[in-house]
């Protein structure tokens, strides 16, 4: 099975976001980069399909995006990846998700892909959006927010568990599609110290836009059907009330503001 | 009309979820903006109770695609039937909810037609003849502005809870079916079965009241007294990771950054510490109420409301207080 993960470079989760002084962009200085925690999920899966399916089987990851992400492309190398590709060119700076997805599917497109694993969304933008459309421009089947893959019938389909509201959908999928993967799935595994050794020795491939074969009209800010004009601070909550007394002056308390101030009940 | 805005109707089970009564509200303030009209399309398989119920509500138009094949919710089904209502149609704007299916159909029609798309949207509007939304970003630590940047056709998802749900206005608006023939070998992705999950509340996405415990509940048992309180205010139960890696709450319940965001009216965080991954994903519920026995913990900063106690005294007493008012005894 040939099988392809889509992986995200993004700010860590611990890491403050600070806005530049005209609000239109945000300071990036002194943010830790990282792989997207949903996206360590998807190439768990992946090296876990490898290790069922058997040597026949080959892992390959993509990134689109700046320099810094090569980090993340060994991240998965040393982890246990086979092949990894770098989507870069000035073309595709500014791209919003659906921009970016073409990117995506024209370098998936010429491997054949059975299997297409990702995350469920990045958590740099908690867009949740570029695998749909990766999907669509491949006319693939899809699956989003999946917690676990069945590999069934001779390999040419998957029975995916996938989350939705109070409850999950049990779904039959033809292969090749496209999988988004949900925190449950599998337990990332931590890159072993030969892994790294090996990975610092793989080549990472780079492709832009001529590689491609795309014009630099359909891709980046120009090929975007949106634009993000600036940001603002979370609106800031007034100090919090404490309530005063023992436990059941404050629950009576906190009874009657909740019906009278707040207005909630 | 090139000016209207298309509801898609989300139908679960039978049923017009309260979601696109809320989507119908955000349509009705555009189409102010626009000058158009407001249509829903319901798509689905013996959907007609349900069109007709759509059509109640104060809005111009019903689309219906029926058949077989959409039996069940699926990607590539319901994008079809979708598109179809589109052509047929010609809208501005088609808005989505934000939820699994909202999320997922709204990505691969953007894709299909090249509209503009902007996900999870807590504020939108139509200014200087283009679409306009507040998005949280980076794990709802900013909000970003985001803008159409091109012409032709918009579509945006919005987070529950944002609009207040339309009321049915005893209307009967005009539909129309748009024939379209589902080939089920078009279809990828079939649902085989749909698993209710065991707890029997609402999602935590889609409750107006939510109550979370946090490690500090200290077993799956001791739930119980969060599920009294609960049931005494009509809520949902939510859990911090840490109480969900500790197997006291399945993941399904767990509010955060790699558990569920959540919009309700009121959230009342009980015993948890207020991490900022926990945070992330109730900061925008309209009333927080924290109640930690440490009266340094960080959710009181977020906080509107806050209780320095122990849970297992506070809890119990708090149940019976809101039992009182509300008559819920
Ligand atoms: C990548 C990543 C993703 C994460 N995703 C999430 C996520 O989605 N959701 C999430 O919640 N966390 C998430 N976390 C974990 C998060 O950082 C915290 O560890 C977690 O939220 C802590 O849970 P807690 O508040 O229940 O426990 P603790 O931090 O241990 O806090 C327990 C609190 O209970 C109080 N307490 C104890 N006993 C009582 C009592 N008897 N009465 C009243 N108060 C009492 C204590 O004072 C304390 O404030 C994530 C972390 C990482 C690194
Ligand atoms: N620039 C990118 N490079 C590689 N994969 C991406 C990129 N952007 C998004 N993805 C994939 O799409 C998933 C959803 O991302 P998003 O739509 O940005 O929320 C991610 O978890 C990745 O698997």
């Amino acid at each position: 099975m040939k099988i392809g993960v889509m992986v995200k470079n993004v700010p860590d989760t611990e890491s403050k976001i600070k806005l530049s002084a005209d609000r239109k962009s945000i300071e990036m200085q002194g943010v830790k980069f990282v792989m997207n925690t949903y996206d360590e999920f998807a190439v768990e899966e992946a090296l876990q399909l490898k290790e069922k399916l058997g040597a026949d089987t080959t892992v390959t990851v993509f990134s689109l995006g700046p320099e810094r992400l090569v980090e993340t492309l060994r991240t998965a190398l040393a982890m246990g990846a086979d092949a990894a590709v770098h989507l870069t060119d000035p073309a595709f700076e500014g791209g919003d998700s659906i921009a970016n997805a073409k990117v995506l599917a024209k370098a998936a497109e010429a491997e054949g892909f059975d299997l297409i694993l990702g995350g469920k969304q990045g958590i740099d933008f908690d867009s949740a959006q570029t695998l749909s459309a990766v999907a669509e421009f491949l006319g693939m089947g899809q699956a989003q927010v999946v917690t676990d893959i069945e590999v069934g019938g001779d390999n040419t389909s998957l029975k995916v568990r996938r989350r939705i509201e109070g409850g999950d959908e049990i779904v039959d999928v033809t292969l090749p599609a496209i999988i988004s993967c949900e925190k449950g799935l599998n337990e990332p595994r931590y890159a072993s110290l030969p892994g790294i050794m090996k990975a610092k020795k793989k080549e990472i491939k780079k492709l832009g836009l001529s590689e491609l074969g795309l014009s630099a009209d359909e891709v980046g800010a120009a090929g975007s059907g949106t634009q993000v004009v600036g940001y603002s601070p979370l609106k800031e909550r007034p100090p919090v009330k404490m309530l005063e007394g023992g436990p059941a002056e404050q629950a009576k308390e906190l009874v009657r503001l909740l019906r009278e101030e707040a207005k909630v009940l | 009309m090139a000016n209207d805005i298309l509801v898609f109707a989300e139908v679960r089970d039978g049923t017009f979820k309260r979601i696109s009564a809320e989507m119908i509200s955000a349509a009705k303030e555009l189409a102010k903006k626009t000058g158009g009209g407001v249509a829903v399309a319901v798509v689905g398989n013996g959907v007609d109770a349900v069109a007709g119920e759509a059509a109640s509500y104060p809005v111009d138009k019903v689309y219906t695609v029926k058949s077989p094949n959409l039996d069940t919710y699926s990607t590539q089904g319901y994008a079809q039937a979708l598109l179809a209502v589109i052509a047929e149609a010609d809208p501005a704007i088609v808005l989505f909810g934000a939820t699994a299916m909202g999320k997922d159909l709204s990505s691969r029609t953007a894709a299909a037609t090249g509209a503009a798309l902007m996900t999870d949207c807590t504020e939108i509007d139509f200014d200087d003849g283009t679409l306009k939304a507040t998005r949280p970003v980076y794990s709802g630590k900013v909000y970003a502005h985001v803008e159409a940047s091109k012409e032709g056709l918009k579509m945006a998802s919005i987070r529950p809870n944002i609009f207040p749900a339309a009321e049915k206005s005893g209307n009967s608006a005009a539909s129309t079916d748009v024939s379209v023939n589902i080939d089920a070998a078009s279809i990828k992705a079939k649902v085989l079965e749909v698993v209710a999950s065991t707890t029997g509340r609402k999602d935590v996405t889609e409750a107006e009241i939510v109550v979370s415990g946090g490690r500090s509940l200290k077993s799956e048992e001791n739930f119980k007294i969060l599920e009294d309180l609960a049931d005494a205010i009509g809520a949902s139960v939510g859990a911090s990771r840490a109480a969900v890696d500790a197997g006291y709450q399945p993941h399904s319940r767990q509010v955060g950054q790699t558990g569920k965001v959540v919009n309700p009216k009121l959230y009342i965080a009980v015993g948890i510490s207020g991490a900022i991954q926990h945070l992330v994903g109730m900061r925008t519920s309209k009333v927080i109420v924290a109640i930690n026995k440490d009266a340094s913990a960080p959710i009181f900063q977020y906080a509107d409301y806050g209780i320095d106690g122990d849970l297992f005294e506070v809890v119990p007493i708090l149940t019976e207080e809101f039992k009182k008012l509300l008559g819920t005894a």
